[in-house]
């Protein structure tokens, strides 16, 4: 069900999908800044997990922004399952991050460790749990919007 | 307002937002990196360094390097031009940052080929045949072992000397001081104590013709 944008009037259900829409790519644009910031302006090395959530959050970038313009709430389908597959990734980071899994278990052998003090920002933000944010709200916003087209 | 506008703002906001920071940290880390070389000089050069050039030169190069790094290799002529342009003027220093696995033992060679005054021509090969010794970003020693006659030295007496505990200890020092220095990639140079504005060949023929005018 493609409802062109422009389209006047505009049925509300399709309105409410494209704010929620536009969120989610808000966020997923921020988190791909953001990681983009860390690793290539400040010249943090990603640790291992922060590359499979790297993977999952980057494409969302371009396929919410496609499923905006025109509006095609489709765009769920494609989108949802990299939302909830970068939601386990960050879930099991964050868990490590703070230790409630031991760390023998996790797989940072090599390179920069996934618990490591880098992962604060400006003394307070851990990058993990603001990973963990992103791909919840997104994944949230993304059931909502799946929800309301359904309806 | 039309939704493609608004996307267009935020897209736009976003990029804008993204380059303002990154050109605010940029002058941020040259600010705090020049003072870092300022407040360690101390640290630039060891009594124990390789020296190249004229000694009384007013304009000292230090490069911290790693045998295995590609860049190395590359930057490596124009260093060489760059000094011997200056005719006396300018001089080099030569730090080690093998970052590299498997770099350590390059500099134990370089280090031992030092003792029988072969280590520029030991380097040079190096530079010259570096893609055939590294595999992966990984130095293999004893594939260069093979053929580092070629620079003239008495491979018997490397072979024994390569491993000496002293050259363990130089690495160690120099990585210290590199890390003091902020000189966390290879090559990193300063100039008179200066680091250059951006990392790149003009940028440091730049700093160096504007160290020898102000010497000179």
């Amino acid at each position: 069900m493609i409802i062109p944008p422009e389209a006047p009037p505009q049925s509300e259900i399709a309105a409410s999908c494209w704010k929620l829409i536009f969120v989610s790519w808000l966020i997923a644009m921020l988190a791909t800044l953001g990681s983009l910031f860390f690793s290539e302006i400040m010249g943090l090395m990603p640790c291992e997990l922060c590359w499979y959530q790297r993977i999952f959050i980057y494409p969302l970038a371009v396929i919410l922004l496609i499923g905006l313009h025109p509006l095609d709430t489709h765009v769920v389908r494609y989108a949802l399952p990299l939302a909830v597959i970068g939601l386990l990734f960050t879930a099991y980071h964050s868990l490590l991050f703070y230790g409630l899994i031991p760390e023998s278990l996790q797989p940072c052998r090599q390179g920069i460790s996934c618990t490591d003090d880098n992962m604060i920002l400006i003394g307070f933000l851990p990058i993990p749990l603001l990973s963990l944010a992103a791909f919840a709200v997104i994944t949230i916003l993304l059931l909502k919007v799946r929800a309301l087209a359904r309806s | 307002m039309k939704q493609s506008h608004f996307t267009l703002i935020a897209l736009l906001l976003m990029v804008i937002a993204f380059v303002a920071a990154a050109l605010f940290h940029d002058s941020g880390q040259k600010q705090a990196q020049s003072e870092r070389a300022t407040n360690n000089s101390a640290a630039l050069i060891k009594d124990y360094s390789v020296k190249t050039g004229n000694p009384a030169a007013k304009v000292t190069i230090v490069e911290f390097m790693d045998p295995a790094c590609g860049t190395c290799a590359q930057f490596h002529p124009f260093v060489k031009q760059l000094i011997q342009q200056h005719n006396g003027k300018v001089n080099l220093v030569v730090r080690y940052l093998p970052f590299h696995q498997g770099s350590d033992k390059m500099v134990g060679m370089l280090e031992a080929a030092r003792k029988q005054d072969k280590f520029w021509e030991v380097l040079e090969l190096m530079f010259a045949s570096q893609t055939q010794w590294t595999i992966n970003h990984v130095a293999q020693p004893d594939t260069f072992l093979g053929f580092i006659e070629q620079a003239g030295v008495d491979i018997a007496r490397i072979k024994q000397e390569m491993n000496d505990p002293a050259t363990t200890k130089i690495i160690q020092q120099d990585m210290a001081d590199g890390k003091l220095l902020g000189a966390d990639k290879t090559p990193s140079f300063f100039v008179n104590g200066k680091p250059p504005s951006s990392f790149g060949y003009k940028q440091l023929q730049t700093l160096v013709e504007s160290e020898v005018s102000a010497n000179y």
